[in-house]
């Protein structure tokens, strides 16, 4: 066991580390304080609603992470497989399930560092008002757990290609639908025809219902539930398909 | 249990309907190099990766040091490096942490990974680019990373998909005379499609063309028995001045008779005839007449590339 997680360490320890080899970390840590800076300061008008919380922080989480989620994740597989890397960690002494999951938590904590250095806006508020640190603790670990199931939707679509930009697309394409997925104008489309259990099942699939009851500061079980069990899911999905797609 | 670091048996592999393996048996023991040849797209980096647990094969077995890849593809995978075709590496990192990073994989405890990474910067000349980039690298430079990766945990077995390829001639006889060095306790296969490096380093040369393995044997052995029965080769211990190279010539009554001085006491006769086969046995009794004596006598034998030409495209043409 201590050798199982062992070599997940190592790969999540290169991972990591990758991230900021490149300029691609800082660059990706900038764009996304820049942008939910904005969205909170312009769209979210924060001042102008004049009410000690991050509602206006945390609302455009889902948004934001349909775009740089897949930004963080695209390269997890396709790069591997570009560049013929696949075969080196295939052949080591490691499941393919350490493998996905050792990468996975690489992207999931960059990600966890991009979101604690958006802690300044946190402060601020404090400092205005008195705002229910409590609420704002939840939103944050939820909106970390919504990124974690972004981001394992990319792995897995990461592994269907060897293209950046095409795990790019279709990562962002499948993000937004189970975003819309708790939206009135999918729902209403889906009621007309089909029966109640369906069109739940669909509404209960929404990133965005799950994200909104985090940030009323509901956190209850079957959200925690519903997040881990599409990383799961995701993760499942991805150690099947690097089996099915290493030599394509 | 047996002595054979690598035995495969009756591996086959299909992509669709295209038969890329076509029931292949191959066993390599300590200490043997065995060079893989065969045209492009003949399934050589198939075979290979089937060895080394990158691909499943779709029949047949494999076993790496008596155990199983199939049932135990973990502990298996230990006793193999390998260096894949165009020997990929994360070009991002410097080498030194790319060596790191394999050897952690492969298992090895700080002390010992320190250890191979200086034996690994001495023994593969890559102490000048040890803390470079790999992707600012030569492609030489970036060849011996993907054999340092491949040695870093001192293998039993290591498998080299094209170790030169892409090299220039000072460091494709670097990286022979390497593997000659490396190879005394060590089950190694390498493929390659260029014959003088099977005969520099292979002490075995397997030939397999769509799919197929056609030949299984020591470069020796091959020579042996691919003869050109075109061409007689006969050596004679004596001195042929022009007169008794006329009359060789007007005994013989082939088309093609040249005689060639090899050294001070020994000349060659080579015949040969665009009809028909010389007859090794007229040959000589005609020969007789004349008193020489006949040191060797035989078809002439094939270059490795001839006998590689020849092999495959046989096979092609069937």
């Amino acid at each position: 066991m201590n050798n199982y997680l062992n070599k997940t360490y190592i790969i999540l320890d290169r991972e990591l580390k990758g991230y900021f080899r490149t300029p691609l970390a800082s660059i990706f840590l900038l764009v996304f304080l820049a942008l939910s800076s904005g969205m909170t300061f312009f769209l979210g008008r924060f001042f102008e609603r004049d009410q000690a919380d991050l509602t206006a922080f945390f609302s455009w989480h889902p948004w934001l992470f349909l775009v740089l989620m897949p930004a963080i994740g695209m390269r997890l597989w396709a790069e591997e497989r570009r560049s013929g890397t696949i075969e080196l960690l295939i052949t080591l002494p490691v499941t393919n399930t350490q493998l996905v999951v050792g990468k996975f938590l690489a992207s999931w904590i960059f990600t966890l560092i991009a979101l604690i250095l958006t802690m300044p806006i946190w402060i601020t508020v404090n400092y205005l008002g008195e705002p229910d640190n409590h609420i704002i603790l939840i939103s944050y670990f939820g909106s970390w757990l919504m990124a974690g199931a972004f981001l394992a939707l990319t792995s897995c679509m990461s592994a269907l290609t060897k293209n950046q930009v095409i795990a790019f697309i279709i990562s962002s394409i499948s993000g937004f639908v189970l975003i819309m997925a708790g939206f009135n104008l999918v729902l209403s489309a889906v009621r007309s025809w089909s029966p109640n259990w369906i069109t739940e099942t669909i509404s209960s699939m929404s990133f965005l219902s799950h994200f909104s009851r985090i940030q009323m500061g509901v956190f209850d079980l079957s959200t925690l539930v519903f997040f881990i069990s599409i990383i799961i899911l995701c993760l499942w999905i991805n150690v099947q398909l690097v089996q099915v797609k290493k030599a394509d | 249990m047996s002595d054979k670091l690598i035995n495969a048996t009756n591996l086959q592999k299909f992509f669709d309907q295209f038969i890329a393996v076509d029931n292949i048996d191959l066993s390599v023991s300590r200490g043997e190099v065995v060079g893989f040849l065969g045209p492009n797209g003949a399934g050589k980096s198939t075979t290979m990766k089937m060895l080394t647990g990158f691909l499943e094969p779709d029949n047949g077995e494999i076993f790496i040091n008596n155990i199983n890849l199939k049932s135990d593809p973990l502990k298996a995978k230990e006793y193999i490096g390998y260096l894949p075709e165009g020997a990929p590496s994360y070009s991002d990192m410097i080498v030194a942490d790319f060596l790191s990073f394999i050897g952690k994989m492969r298992g090895l405890n700080d002390n010992s990974l320190s250890n191979r990474l200086e034996e690994m910067a001495n023994q593969i000349n890559l102490k000048e680019m040890w803390n470079r980039p790999i992707e600012t690298l030569s492609k030489g430079f970036k060849r011996r990373v993907g054999i340092a990766q491949a040695l870093i945990h001192d293998p039993d077995i290591l498998i080299l998909d094209e170790p030169t390829d892409g090299l220039d001639p000072n460091q494709k006889h670097e990286m022979r005379n390497l593997i000659k060095r490396i190879s005394t306790n060590k089950a190694i296969v390498i493929s390659t499609h260029i014959l003088e490096e099977v005969e520099a380093v292979c002490s075995r040369a397997v030939i397999i063309s769509n799919g197929k393995l056609l030949a299984n044997d020591t470069p020796k052995n091959l020579e042996n028995k691919f003869l050109n029965k075109n061409t007689l080769f006969i050596k004679v211990s004596n001195k042929l001045n022009n007169v008794i190279s006329k009359e060789i010539k007007s005994l013989l009554k082939y088309d093609d008779v040249k005689i060639q001085k090899t050294d001070i006491s020994t000349h060659t006769i080579l015949v040969s005839d665009s009809q028909k086969n010389p007859n090794l046995n007229t040959v000589l009794k005609q020969l007789n007449k004349l008193k020489l004596d006949v040191i060797e006598a035989n078809f002439q034998k094939l270059s490795l590339e001839e006998i590689f030409r020849k092999i495959t495209s046989d096979n092609n043409s069937k």
